[in-house]
């Protein structure tokens, strides 16, 4: 029987033979369960997600984690937690946010405090050329 | 050769095979998180050699490290049995991994001690990465060996039983251990075994598997004297330098 012959070395070596026999199907959802990491990347910063891994156990999660996100770039601390403890709400629900945008009284952007703080500045700070 | 060369050359041509036979499961690994680990941990290995080239270059007057890599003989070369064998299955690389790195790490940990300063300031700067490939091979082994099914404690087991021999083969004796110890350069094989034993069976025990009791080293490779498989590995890893030695990269 002849065998699989492929530019990968390593593949020649494990001397598969060649067959037209097709491949069995996977069986569906034969995968690991998830874990949804997050990474820390500044002392009093926000643990922000970064996206999630396949991993038998939390702690596999965490050691494979470390590889996948926190390979790049700095990073002080990870946190995973398996995303069947993750709560969230319903997509049908997105009508509960619907009227947030309006309320533009909640941004901070909305008050228009900068000319305040700029005419109290005038009036009570030293100006450029004015300091003894 | 003298003794400190001798030791900077063991560690780092261990480092270097360690990091092409961990590389070759690049794309063939059990799950693609666990495929990047592992690749990643064998780029860091590679980096770890080629850091101890650039000290033998720069210190100690050896040719620059791509020659000492790619263009030696395998008789020149001294990495330990251990790191040439084939990567079979995963469970043996797997243990592999584990028993090199456990070793590994506290070897870098006693070189941070170490009276020649490059050295001890490489010691201290990858202690991390050193730190968590030891991690990620304990955390595997106890999974597989401890909570996994029947098959996977028997691989596991037998990963061991197959491991040990060469793994002890990992403390041969160098050219000189008095000298390196006398020099305050590295406190030698012995007490690194000592070590190494005590925390590998830590582990074990943590995972239910039986170290072999009365396993002799295999030995040779500080020597020049080789498995078959190290020749075909090193013609592997330069093909691509020998097609054109000069290039500039």
């Amino acid at each position: 029987m002849a065998t699989i012959v492929s530019l990968d070395p390593r593949v020649t070596r494990l001397n598969i033979e060649s067959t037209d026999a097709s491949m069995d199907p996977k069986p569906e959802l034969d995968q690991f369960q998830t874990f949804e990491v997050f990474v820390q990347q500044k002392t009093g910063a926000h643990h922000v997600h970064v996206g999630c891994v396949h991993a038998p156990t939390s702690d596999l999660a965490l050691v494979l984690a470390k590889e996948q996100y926190g390979r790049r770039g700095t990073t002080l601390n990870m946190w995973v937690v398996n995303t069947r403890d993750v709560v969230t709400t319903s997509a049908d629900d997105a009508d509960i946010f619907a009227t947030t945008p309006e309320k533009k009284y909640r941004d901070v952007a909305a008050y228009m405090v900068r000319n305040k703080v700029e005419e109290f500045k005038k009036k009570n700070l030293p100006q450029d050329g004015e300091k003894s | 050769m003298n003794a400190t060369k001798d030791l900077l050359y063991r560690i780092a041509d261990d480092c270097l095979i360690i990091a092409h036979r961990n590389s070759e499961w690049t794309g063939l690994g059990p799950l693609l998180e666990e495929d990047i680990a592992f690749s990643s941990i064998a780029q860091d290995k590679l980096g770890h050699a080629l850091s101890l080239y650039r000290i033998l270059h720069e210190e100690f007057g050896e040719r620059d490290p791509d020659t000492i890599a790619f263009t030696r003989n395998e008789k020149d070369f001294t990495c330990c049995h251990f790191v040439e064998l084939p990567n079979g299955e995963y469970d043996f690389s797997l243990m592999r991994h584990f028993l090199f790195d456990a070793a590994e790490f506290l070897r870098w940990t006693m070189l941070k001690n170490s009276s020649i300063a490059s050295v001890a300031a490489l010691a201290a700067k990858i202690q991390g990465e050193t730190k968590y490939h030891v991690y990620h091979g304990r955390t595997w082994v106890i999974r597989l060996a401890s909570a996994g099914n029947e098959e996977s404690k028997a691989r596991m087991q037998s990963a061991l039983e197959t491991c040990w021999p060469f793994a002890l083969g990992m403390f041969e004796h160098g050219v000189d251990e008095q000298a390196l110890i006398r020099e305050g350069v590295f406190a030698g094989e012995d007490e690194l075994k000592t070590q190494w034993e005590e925390f590998v069976r830590s582990t074990m025990v943590e995972a239910g598997l039986i170290i072999p009791e009365h396993d002799a080293a295999v030995l040779g490779g500080r020597k020049g004297y080789h498995t078959e498989h190290l020749q075909p590995l090193l013609d592997e890893m330069t093909v691509v330098f020998r097609t054109d030695p000069g290039a500039e990269w």
